[in-house]
C-alpha cells in the first residue's frame, strides 16, 4: 500500500504557526501517520502535553480512520462543539488530510507535519518513495525500477559521475539507482536496453497542477 | 568555424589542456593572472561551472574572459542550474562571441555546495546536452524550430575510468559519443596500468581521450579524495611517495608526481592528451608541464 511520509515540524515552527491561537484543537489520522509515528494516537496526546504545557487551551483531540476521506457526520457530531469551540485545528496528518479538513470546515488549519514523499514501507521503519507521478513511465526500460524518482538528479540515461560503489553521492545509505537497475537488467539478460538513448523527459506529461476530468462515457 | 582547440585534437598532438575557476565575486585578477600565465602553454583553458555547486561568477563570463585575453576557452556547463531554454540560449551566445568548445557535465548534486536549499534542475543530462550542441549546429532548436544564425562546437564530456561498478559509467561514456561527442576528459587517473586498461577499450570509438590529472599537493589530500571523491583512487604507494616529502616539500612532491605521469602517459602514447586539474594552484601548470617535458 502506498503511504503518505511524513516528518513532524520544529516546535519553533509550530510555535510561530499558534501564535495568538490560544484554543486548539488536535486531529491525528490512524493510517499512514500512525505507521510513521508522526500522527498517531500517542503522538497527538503528547502533543496535547506539550502545548497544555505552554498555556495553550486543548479543546479536543481526536484520531480519526483516514484523514484524506471525508469526515463522517459521526465523528463530526461527536467532536464538532469541541472544533467550534477552538481558534485553529492542528492537523497532524499528511498534506492530504489537512487539505481534506480544510475543504469540509470553516476553520482555520494549522500542519503539525511536513509530508516528504509518497512511498512505501520496504522495511521496518524504513520508507521508500516509489514515484513521484512524472507521468512519462520509462520503468519498461530499466527493470520496473525508476530512476526519475530514486536517482537523486532524475537521470533517464545512465548514472552521474558521482555515484561510487553502488551508492549515492549525495547519501551514503542510498543506493546508486542506476547500479540498481545495471545489475537487474543484467540479471534478466536485458543490458541493452540500458544503451537506448533516452530523450530530454516531457514535463507535459505531469499536469501542474495535477487536475483530470474523465471523458464522459 | 573550427575552434583552436578542435584542430590541435585533430592534428594528432599531444594535447594539454587546463583549467580557471571563476571567482565568487566579481574581482578576476586572480582568473586573469592565471590566464595571461596559461594561454600560449596550453591548448585549451576549461572554465568551471559553480565547481563543487558553490556559486560563482559564471563559467560563460569567465570564459569570454579567456577569449579576451586571447586564451584558447573551453565552456564547462552542467544541467543542475538551467533548464534546456537557458542552456540552448548561453550556447548562441557562446558561440556569437567566439567560445567555440563546451564540456557537457551533470553537475554535481546542489547538496554538495553552499546553496543546499535551492531547486536543482536537471531538465537534461550530459549526454542529452551534447544531442543538443549537435541539434543547434544543425540550425533547429530543441523543439525543431529553424535558428537564425546558427553555432558551432567542439563538444565533449566526461568519463570516470575508476568507477566501481564501471560498466554502467561505460555504457553512459557510449551514449555520449553517440549523442556527438568529439572529446572525453576522464575523471581523475593515479593508476596508469588501470589507465592503460581503460584505454584499451576505449581506443575502439572515435573520440579524442584526454586524461585527467590532478595535482597531489599533500598525503592527507590524497587519503581524503580517496574517502570523499567518487572514482578517484590514489594508490598507496604514492601516498606513500607524497608522505615522505621532507617537511614544506609535499607540494614539489606532488608536481613531480604529476609530471612524472603525463611524460608517462606521452611517452607511452596511452591517450591524445591530458586534462590538467591544479584546483586552486593553476598558477603551478607551467612548472608541472615543465617537469612533464611539455615546455
Amino acid at each position: 500500500m502506498i503511504r503518505s511520509i511524513t516528518q513532524l515540524k520544529s516546535e519553533e515552527e509550530i510555535d510561530r504557526l499558534l501564535e495568538g491561537l490560544m484554543r486548539v484543537f488536535i486531529v491525528g489520522c490512524g493510517t499512514c501517520v500512525t505507521l510513521t509515528h508522526t500522527g498517531g494516537e500517542p503522538e497527538v496526546t503528547a502533543m496535547n502535553e506539550s502545548l497544555s504545557k505552554k498555556g495553550k487551551l486543548i479543546t479536543g483531540q481526536t484520531v480519526v480512520p483516514v484523514a484524506c476521506d471525508n469526515l463522517t457526520s459521526d465523528m463530526l457530531g461527536e467532536f464538532g462543539p469541541q472544533m467550534d469551540q477552538s481558534d485553529a485545528l492542528l492537523i497532524m496528518t499528511c498534506a492530504f488530510g489537512v487539505q481534506t479538513i480544510a475543504r469540509q470546515l470553516k476553520k482555520m488549519v494549522v500542519p503539525a507535519l511536513d509530508t516528504l514523499f509518497i512511498g512505501k514501507e520496504t522495511g521496518p521503519g524504513e520508507f521508500n518513495e516509489v514515484c513521484i507521478q512524472c507521468g512519462t513511465c520509462i520503468i519498461g526500460e530499466t527493470g520496473g525500477i525508476c530512476p526519475v524518482t530514486s536517482c537523486h538528479k532524475g537521470l533517464v540515461n545512465g548514472p552521474c559521475g558521482g555515484t561510487d560503489n553502488g551508492k549515492c553521492e549525495i547519501d551514503r545509505r542510498k543506493d546508486c539507482v542506476w547500479t540498481m537497475i545495471y545489475n537487474r537488467l543484467l540479471d534478466l539478460g536485458r543490458l541493452d536496453s540500458m544503451r537506448i538513448i533516452q530523450p530530454p523527459r516531457n514535463h507535459l506529461g505531469e499536469p501542474t497542477p495535477g487536475k483530470m476530468i474523465l471523458p464522459e462515457a | 568555424m573550427v575552434s583552436a582547440f578542435k584542430k590541435a585534437l585533430e592534428s594528432g598532438k599531444f594535447v594539454v589542456t587546463c583549467e580557471a575557476a571563476p571567482p565568487k565575486g566579481t574581482n578576476l585578477d586572480r582568473m586573469a593572472h592565471d590566464i595571461e600565465l596559461l594561454k600560449d602553454k596550453v591548448d585549451g583553458i576549461n572554465v568551471t561551472d559553480h565547481q563543487s555547486s558553490v556559486m560563482r561568477f559564471p563559467s560563460l563570463g569567465g570564459a569570454l574572459l579567456v577569449k579576451e585575453l586571447g586564451g584558447e576557452p573551453i565552456l564547462q556547463m552542467t544541467c543542475r542550474d538551467r533548464n534546456r531554454l537557458a542552456l540552448q540560449a548561453d550556447l548562441l551566445f557562446a558561440s556569437y562571441k567566439g567560445i567555440h568548445n563546451v564540456l557537457c557535465l551533470t553537475g554535481d548534486s546542489i547538496m554538495l555546495g553552499d546553496h543546499k536549499e535551492a531547486k536543482s534542475v536537471f531538465d537534461l543530462d550530459s549526454s542529452q546536452l551534447v544531442a543538443v550542441v549537435r541539434t543547434l549546429e544543425e540550425g533547429k532548436d530543441t523543439s525543431g524550430n529553424d535558428l537564425d544564425g546558427g553555432v558551432s562546437f567542439c563538444a565533449g564530456a566526461i568519463v570516470t575510468p575508476e568507477a566501481t561498478p564501471l560498466e554502467p559509467q561505460l555504457i553512459k561514456f557510449e551514449k555520449k559519443i553517440e549523442a556527438g561527442a568529439e572529446f572525453i576528459q576522464t575523471q581523475a587517473v593515479f593508476d596508469l596500468d588501470r589507465f592503460k586498461e581503460f584505454m584499451e577499450y576505449a581506443r575502439q570509438f572515435q573520440v579524442k581521450i584526454l586524461a585527467g590529472i590532478i595535482l597531489l599537493t599533500s598525503a592527507p589530500m590524497a587519503r581524503f579524495m580517496n574517502k570523499n571523491i567518487a572514482g578517484v583512487f590514489v594508490p598507496q604507494d604514492l601516498i606513500d611517495e607524497m608522505a615522505s616529502a621532507p617537511k614544506g616539500q609535499a607540494l614539489a612532491k606532488g608536481i613531480e608526481i604529476a609530471g612524472r605521469m603525463i611524460r608517462r602517459i606521452q611517452e607511452e602514447k596511452m591517450c591524445d592528451g591530458v586534462h590538467i586539474m591544479a584546483i586552486g594552484k593553476e598558477d603551478l601548470v607551467p612548472e608541472i608541464m615543465s617537469v612533464a617535458g611539455l615546455i
